[in-house]
């Protein structure tokens, strides 16, 4: 087969079916992963945690970005505060669950209901802080929450927070140090206690452990992968979720606002309680997405909501194109494995099979080389551990330029689903009438 | 159906009383230095074709925006049924029964001819999020969609646009949006409309037939104020017309009345008018 007929065969494949072009996508991120694993030489346990981890974090992009896709890409809310919502979720879930008794001492609430609490104040601050700005334009609204989400994050971080008590009631933030959550809950299905600091396994994880363990597969990266499993669940979920609200009469009318506010009004739709129930919405799952991503890690610190974090969820989302939400899982994945997680494999790629030496300190120094036409030193710099997130920046430069000129919409944002919860064609119609 | 044949009838139901629908009353707005508004009362009768004329920049896409809450006035009132709107945001207003077009059609581009329509009913049960999602409650919204739906391709047929239902409403021509706006605004299922310039750049058959149809649905209880440059168009299908020069009323009356009223031609052409 050529490679002109290769495309088009596999263009048909994919061209109308969005969950095999999904499949596909896992399978060749997958696949490259493994490669990686390979070429730098893992062994089976390596390779399935290289495996899990990217799974993790694109599994998490796509629901961050399909969360910002219900408020940019389904109402053009320009909402510049994602980290700090993520933030409100996952320490209003971790103050509710700390024990009394802890440092800093929190409400001893089970998981599941602290999880509902998180939800329901992230989605009550989302309301309020979009209140004042959601009558006026995209920009304000961009203003404002890029402005509360520092707010947050200083806030968690301040001393004064860390270990406090109001109205007489004690708990903390833990400041700069950041809080402990609680144990990752996926363990309940393999432990008989999951708690205990030698826990027990139970009839399934003895049974699972035992058939592993020859393979040299550690307990932690099954209890990691059942936590993925469990993740995509979440993740098929919520595209369901936001399928069916893109279809509703409900996602239309955010469609003709982010079209035409006044149009919409002087149809008769309340337009700023749409906008303000959006946001809302948008808000609270962005918390109950970071405290799945949390969970896992079992601490949450200020550090991870820095505004760069709400910055990488809109690049997700451009990548895969707004509007679409196909497009938000596709630019998730996309955009946690080749960009997040990319530059740190090259790099080591590179480290393993390059002797290169007399690294320059910074990258403008690493730049100046090439005027001598000597790339090395530039190839030097990058792969240093520590210039990852420079390299990263670098690269998300790149693709943020390249997707503007090439494809303003996104990869898949040309695709828009009709909003209608019903087929719309006159045969339709008639055959409704025939019935 | 002949215009003349139109406007014999409108003859016929002027005699006999009719209830006001819609009231204004000193209505003011000025932008800036300029009084774009400066002091505009009339009433509209329910079940009435009414005709608002004026040269260019007299006022007339100001008023409406007053009327429908797209601009706040600076003063006067407005009263619709009975109900005193002024100051009402725009959906307020449009869920009271009155609603608007826009002289430059304002379509929703990127969605289709069919999602414009669908869009526009009031009240509709899916536009609650949960209901929109929960199964049990889903089933009514999918029922209300099919309603909707075959609303819409009634309302296609009826304006002539049935061929591009599936297009979208970007790639519409310039009078087939305008089609559009009018199919849409009909789609919330109002009791009075406003139509800004309805006619401009449709072509002389369809205008026909646009004619008719609001002649049709008069005929079924339906109220329209409408603005129109054409003054055949006018003299022959409205029951009343207001004429507005400078932000004010010159006058008001019968087709025939007005058409012979000289402040009216001197306003047309440019002249100083003494209002
Ligand atoms: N938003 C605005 N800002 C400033 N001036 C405005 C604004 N809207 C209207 N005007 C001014 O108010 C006056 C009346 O405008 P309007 O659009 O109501 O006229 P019109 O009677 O509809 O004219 P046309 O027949 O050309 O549509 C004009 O002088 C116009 O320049
Ligand atoms: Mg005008």
């Amino acid at each position: 087969m050529s490679t002109g007929s290769l495309q088009t065969w596999a263009e048909g494949w994919l061209g109308n079916n969005d969950v095999r072009l999904l499949i596909a996508l896992a399978l060749a991120i997958g696949g490259l992963y493994a490669l990686f694993s390979v070429v730098l030489g893992f062994q089976l346990n390596g390779t399935v945690n290289t495996l899990r981890r990217v799974a993790f974090l694109s599994a998490i992009y796509a629901m961050l970005a399909l969360a910002l896709n219900l408020q940019w890409g389904y109402a053009g809310l320009f909402n510049l505060g994602a980290a700090g919502f993520m933030a409100i979720g996952v320490y209003t879930m971790g103050i509710l669950t700390a024990p009394v008794t802890a440092s800093p001492p929190g409400f001893g609430l089970p998981l599941p209901v602290a999880i509902v609490g998180a939800i329901l104040v992230t989605g009550i601050v989302g309301g309020l802080a979009a209140l004042p700005a959601i009558r006026l334009r995209a920009d304000y609204l961009a203003i404002v929450t890029v402005a509360f989400s520092e707010i947050v994050r200083l806030t968690l971080r301040a001393p004064e927070f860390a270990n406090t008590r109001i109205a007489g009631v004690a708990f903390g933030t833990g400041g700069a140090t950041g809080l402990s959550l609680p144990s990752n809950p996926i363990r309940i299905l393999f432990y008989t206690d999951p708690a205990a600091t030698a826990p027990a396994p139970n009839a399934l994880g003895a049974a699972i452990f035992s058939a592993v363990e020859p393979l040299g597969i550690e307990q932690t990266l099954v209890i990691g992968w059942a936590y993925v499993v469990a993740l995509c669940l979440c993740l098929g979920l919520l595209y369901w979720l936001m399928i069916r609200i893109g279809k509703s009469p409900f996602g239309r009318v955010l469609k003709s606002i982010r079209e035409d506010q006044q149009v919409t009004q002087a149809l008769g739709k309340d337009t700023r309680l749409f906008k303000i129930k959006t946001f809302a919405l948008g808000c609270a799952l962005m918390g109950l997405i970071a405290i799945l991503w949390r969970l896992s890690g079992g601490y949450a610190s200020p550090r991870m909501f820095k505004p760069i974090q709400t910055f990488y969820i809109f690049i997700a989302l451009f990548i895969g194109g707004t509007g679409s939400p196909t497009g938000s899982i596709v630019g998730g994945a996309l955009f946690a494995s080749l960009l997040f997680e990319g530059p740190s494999f090259i790099r080591r790629v590179v480290a393993e099979y390059l002797q290169l030496s007399n690294a320059p300190d910074t990258l403008v120094g690493a730049l100046a080389e090439l005027g001598t036409l000597d790339i090395t030193p530039l190839l030097a710099y990058s792969v240093q551990d520590v210039s990852i997130s420079a390299l990263r920046l670098m690269l998300l430069g790149i693709v943020l330029v390249y997707l503007m000129q090439r494809h303003p919409d996104g990869l898949l944002g040309h695709r828009k689903a009709i909003a209608s919860s019903v087929a719309l064609s006159q045969q339709a119609t008639r055959e409704d009438d025939n019935e | 159906m002949s215009k003349n044949a139109h406007s014999a009838r409108n003859d016929q139901t002027q005699k006999g009383q009719q209830e006001q629908i819609l009231k204004v009353e000193n209505l003011r707005k000025t932008f800036g230095g300029i009084t774009a508004v400066a002091d505009v009362s009339f009433h509209v009768e329910k079940g009435s074709i009414t005709g608002l004329i004026g040269p260019n920049g007299a006022g007339k896409s100001t008023t409406f925006d007053l009327i429908t809450g797209v601009q706040r006035p600076d003063g006067g009132e407005v009263e619709f049924n009975d109900t005193e709107i002024t100051g009402y945001r725009s959906d307020q207003v449009a869920n009271q029964g009155l609603v608007r077009t826009f002289q430059i059609a304002r379509e929703l581009s990127e969605m289709t001819v069919l999602e414009n329509l669908m869009l526009a009913p009031q009240n509709q049960a899916g536009e609650a999020v949960w209901r929109a999602v929960l199964p049990r409650a889903r089933t009514q919204v999918v029922e209300q969609e099919k309603e909707l739906r075959e609303q819409a391709w009634e309302m296609l047929e009826l304006f002539e646009i049935e061929h591009v239902a599936h297009e979208s409403a970007g790639n519409l021509s310039g009078g087939q949006r305008k089609l559009l706006e009018m199919a849409r605004v009909l789609m919330t299922d109002p009791e009075m409309v406003l139509l800004d310039e309805p006619l401009a750049g449709v072509n002389p058959t369809l205008e026909e037939k646009l004619i008719d149809r609001l002649h049709t649905l008069k005929e079924q209880g339906y109220t329209f104020l409408f603005v129109e440059h054409d003054m055949d168009v006018i003299m022959n299908n409205c029951d009343t017309v207001i004429v507005m020069h400078q932000g004010s009323v010159l006058t008001e009356g019968q087709p025939d009345a007005v058409k012979n009223n000289d402040k009216v031609l001197d306003a047309y052409l440019g002249e100083e008018v003494k209002i």
